[in-house]
């Protein structure tokens, strides 16, 4: 279950969202700044946001391989 | 400001389309050709998540308090991280025991309890019929705004019979019953519709896209420039910020973030697109992060449209929540509009008609089949197809559930019990948390248990959360949360024992899930499961580690094929059931429906079919009423999963054997083979060798012969006769010698002395004593020897052996008087390579792989000479082998052979092997 390599790969990247997404690493971005023109705190989220999403796709397509194809 | 005609027109141009795009979708599914076997239509599919509430409700949101609407879609995406274990679990155990609902995934679990699923479906009715209202709402204010004049208030129709919102839930209504209850199917799945909803989710991204890419890039020059301006107001400002003057501002954001991370899991709708509706379990590997995606697309323009809107309009002045269409209204982008409308409509239809459908269907199965079925017009022990009732019922149960919305949504309007119940619904979602997540992976968790947690957790979310709501809209006395109940301070709902600050979303999710978990965990340890808690907590808990064969059926007692058959065929119909079972039959390699064994996995097969159809807890009562059955108590349960276990393991060991055996018998097999052929060659060996020892034998008998009958032979004839018996004996007993030879180095049993050899000096005797031969052929010989040679470790007298074999060989192929062999020895920085080539016929390329085998010649050789026999090339094979080289042929047919062996260099410069005395030993040449 949660076993093999990419399960902890997931469980890792859910703790490492749960630190990012709550105190007191979420206080870091939360200054009066502005970042290319746009409000530090929700831009940070974004960013942070984005880049799981990202690796979390790179966990679950690279392991597909074949079955891609039978997907569809 | 737009005609009422075009708006209505327009929102009902989609509706049909929606309709064509479901009808097509379960004209493809009838067809075979599915639409939804993709996991893109299942990842948009489960966006279905984005209602009307996050369409509208997000930027009013942001307007109002910034950066908070993030946790609503950063709860889910924590919650896909987890995905592909949890609810790929979720998904196992509902295809494997046809769970089709919420309720019956937690009745299920806790022993098929008939109260538990009506426990669950009641909160669920609570917690979603405002929700569903809050739908309506959003398109009655959604067209309410497109009819008005901009910046008049908008109005909602007073007469209930000229209010479209009506005739949209009507028709949700019926679209619901079309594609959501049209036939009964015991996997409940409803490809249509999902079809419909993936491209709802397509259209509403692209609606509030385009809505704000408007307000971004064309009411403003770029969104930095909105939040430029945004900054220099005061107001605004503060919006940006994180904590706004909150004290328990954290606690909050996780709060909301852990809600929304159970909602995304538990709530109905998310249930059915996400379990029940799922295709193939592989799909979640892309929906995982797909939706998450979508999520973050389409909260992109949150803040952009909301800050645009507060700078355009000015604070306080407009709504908000109908940004989305005002902004392009105000700027006489009536096709924008529009399609903002269109793209809010989708948002509210998709989560109208997977919610109906996902509630009536527990409705159906959890609350009324129960009832029905205990009285004696329906109930086990009568007739009659059951069918059509049940379709009856979920019809009724969607209308009823979405006139209840219609209704809730007339009564409550504006109030604040309707605007806050996205996050009031999402809380009483949350409370099945403990319940299912404890059922799949804690195997301690009983039914009293769950009960206890839910009926604990409701109480609370009733109490801290849905009472305030509803006095804060007037309905009720507000007395109890200003002073408390009864007057007591303690008891007040929104500070309960004087838990303050905390706001009362929070503060309720805290008191409610503590009291739920507290409940199910302290319940549960009360006292041990009953049997069927125990043999149900296992199936759920392991769902990955077993497959249909070795599955534990946890029942005993007798059955009969001709009361379960008809039993299907009251809830599933009569040909279904038919099939069913001939379906059964046939995997069981039985050609009759009658000889089935009525045995426990039979049993087992009819009640989880039926559970598809009426619920797992009115499938154990119908099946328990038709069969004898045994009670089961704990030791049973342990038995028939040791029992189950045992089979586990002897199905693994015997996989195991069979496997080894099958690997050992093919290693016999190919010892086999090589044995064969070794016989062979062993037999065309002797065949040869008997052949090369008669024809010098048959030689010196007939000269011998000759030599006694004729006494006067002369001298000189005698000699010669003499001469060529000695030659003949010569080569016999070479051939002896060899044979035996080769036997010893096959044996291991040669004799090596081993010494530091100079090849050169090797090869250059070999020349010498060969070169008369050579010349007497009419053989040029050359030798081109490298100067510097390293020494190899070997023995000379073999070496001497290889060497003379080759040179033998190439001299016995070269075409005689324009012979040419030239004789190649060469040094590389790790061996020594010696290469003989002749210029004689050369060796087929099918002779080429052979020649170095043994007992081998090679065949239909125009040059075979009698001199050879057949073993020189194998044994010198052998002989560089032995020393760590090797040997090879290269050859094209046509341009002679090149025989060639290397010799690893001797690098142990021979100190510590005994009998080596040679420090001439040119060590410093090496480089």
């Amino acid at each position: 279950m949660f076993e093999g390599l990419d399960a902890q790969r997931l469980v890792a990247l859910f703790f490492v969202a749960l630190a990012l997404f709550n105190f007191p690493l979420l206080a870091l971005w939360d200054h009066d700044a502005m970042l290319w023109g746009l409000p530090l705190f929700p831009t940070a989220l974004f960013l942070i946001w984005a880049a799981l999403i990202a690796l979390l796709a790179w966990v679950m397509e690279r392991g597909l391989g074949g079955q891609g194809a039978a997907e569809d | 400001m737009l005609p009422a005609s075009l708006v209505i027109g327009v929102s009902f141009a989609y509706l049909a389309l929606l309709f064509a795009v479901a009808s097509w979708g379960d004209r493809r599914a009838a067809a075979g050709r599915s639409v939804i076997g993709s996991a893109w239509v299942y990842a948009l599919s489960i966006a279905v998540y984005c209602t009307a509430w996050t369409y509208f409700g997000s930027v009013g949101r942001a307007a109002t308090a910034g950066v908070w609407f993030f946790p609503i879609y950063l709860g889910p995406m924590l919650a896909m991280l987890l995905g592909w274990m949890v609810v790929r679990k979720m998904i196992r155990i509902a295809k494997t025991y046809r769970i089709t609902s919420i309720a019956d995934l937690i009745a299920s679990r806790y022993g098929k309890s008939p109260a538990l699923a009506g426990l669950v479906t009641l909160i669920t009715v609570v917690g979603i019929v405002p929700y569903i209202a809050l739908q309506l709402k959003a398109v009655a204010s959604g067209y309410a705004v497109l009819t008005s004049p901009l910046g008049q208030p908008a109005t909602i129709a007073t007469a209930w019979w000229r209010d479209s919102t009506l005739y949209v839930a009507l028709f949700l209504a019926g679209f619901t019953m079309v594609f959501g209850a049209r036939h009964l199917d015991s996997t409940e799945r409803h490809e249509g519709m999902v079809a419909a909803i993936a491209f709802e989710s397509v259209v509403k991204l692209l609606a509030f896209m385009a809505v704000g890419i408007f307000a971004s890039f064309v009411l403003f020059s770029s969104p930095a420039a909105i939040f430029e301006q945004a900054r220099s107001v005061e107001s605004l400002r503060e919006l940006l910020s994180f904590r706004q003057g909150q004290s328990f501002a954290y606690v909050q954001w996780a709060g909301m973030t852990a809600l929304a991370f159970f909602a995304a899991l538990f709530l109905p709708r998310q249930f059915q697109v996400m379990v029940v509706e799922n295709v193939d379990e592989r799909h979640l590997k892309r929906a995982v992060w797909v939706f998450p995606l979508y999520l973050l697309l389409i909260n992109l323009f949150v803040l952009p449209i909301a800050f645009a809107g507060l700078l355009y309009f000015g604070p306080g002045r407009m709504d908000p929540e109908n940004f989305v269409l005002s902004l392009p209204l105000a700027q006489g982008h009536t096709v924008l509009a529009l399609a903002a409308f269109v793209g809010g409509l989708s948002a509210a239809t998709g989560m109208v008609i997977v919610e109906a459908t996902a509630v009536s269907t527990m409705v159906c199965n959890d609350l009324v089949m129960p009832l029905l079925l205990r009285m004696k017009r329906f109930g086990a022990r009568s007739s009659g197809d059951l069918t059509g009732l049940l379709l009856g019922i979920r019809r009724t149960a969607i209308l009823v559930i979405l006139m209840l919305g219609y209704l809730y949504f007339r009564l409550a309007g504006e109030a604040y019990a309707l605007v806050s119940i996205g996050l009031i619904s999402f809380a009483a979602v949350a409370q099945f948390a403990p319940a299912i997540l404890g059922g799949m992976y804690w195997r301690g968790g009983t039914r009293a248990g769950a009960l206890a947690g839910l009926l604990l957790g409701f109480g609370f979310w009733v109490y801290t959360l849905m009472l305030p709501s509803l006095a804060k809209s007037g309905w009720l006395d507000d007395s109890f949360l200003r002073e408390g109940l009864f007057g007591l301070a303690l008891l007040k709902p929104e500070a309960f024992l004087g838990l303050a600050g905390l706001d009362g979303l929070t503060h309720s999710l805290f008191w409610s899930l503590l009291a739920n978990l507290a409940g199910y965990v302290g319940v549960s340890l009360w006292r041990s499961p009953s049997a069927a808690e125990t043999s149900q907590a296992l199936l759920f808990v392991d769902v990955f580690n077993r497959t249909s064969e070795t599955h534990p059926v946890f029942w005993q007692g007798k059955a009969q094929v001709s009361a379960l058959l008809p039993l299907a065929g009251r809830f599933l119909g009569a040909q279904a059931a038919q099939r069913l079972f001939v379906d059964y039959a046939q995997r069981l390699g039985l050609n009759h429906v009658d000889d089935i064994p009525a045995d426990a996995r039979l049993v087992q097969f009819v009640e989880t079919q039926l559970a598809g159809a009426i619920g797992s807890a009115s499938a154990r009562v119908m099946v328990a009423s038709v069969v004898e059955e045994e009670a089961l108590d704990l030791d049973d349960v342990l038995r028939i999963l040791d029992e189950a276990s045992q089979l586990r393991a002897y199905s693994h060991a015997l996989e195991e054997k069979s496997q080894s055996l099958e690997l050992a018998t093919a290693e016999l097999r190919e010892a086999n083979q090589k044995l064969k052929s070794l016989d062979h060659m062993k037999d065309d060996f002797m065949s040869s060798v008997t052949h090369e020892l008669r024809t010098p034998l048959t030689s010196i008998r007939a000269l011998s012969e000759l030599m006694r009958d004729d006494d006067a032979m002369e001298l000189a004839q005698r000699q010669q006769f003499l001469g060529i018996i000695v030659t003949e004996a010569e080569r016999l007993s070479r051939l002896v010698s060899q044979v035996l030879d080769m036997a010893k180095i096959e044996a291991g049993q040669a004799d090596w002395h081993s010494a530091q050899v100079d090849l050169r000096e090797v090869v250059e005797q070999v020349a010498g004593t060969m070169r008369e031969s050579y010349r007497e052929r009419g053989v040029a010989l050359e030798l081109q020897l490298a100067q510097q040679l390293h020494p190899v470790w070997a023995d000379a007298d073999r070496l001497t052996q290889v060497v003379l074999n080759l040179m033998s060989n190439a001299l016995k192929y070269a075409p005689a008087q324009k012979g040419q062999v030239v004789l190649r020895l060469s040094d590389t920085p790790d061996e020594l390579t010696l290469e003989v080539q002749d210029n004689g016929p050369g060796i087929a390329l099918d002779q080429q792989a052979v020649v170095f085998e043994k007992f081998r010649q090679v065949s239909g050789d125009d040059h075979y000479r009698p001199g050879g026999t057949g073993l020189g090339l194998p044994i010198s094979r052998q002989i560089v082998a032995h020393f760590g080289g090797r040997m090879w042929l290269r050859s094209t047919p046509g341009q002679g052979a090149c025989f060639g062996f290397s010799l690893p260099h001797d690098r142990e410069n021979g100190l510590n092997r005994d009998n080596n005395d040679n420090d001439d030993n040119p060590r410093s040449d090496e480089t």
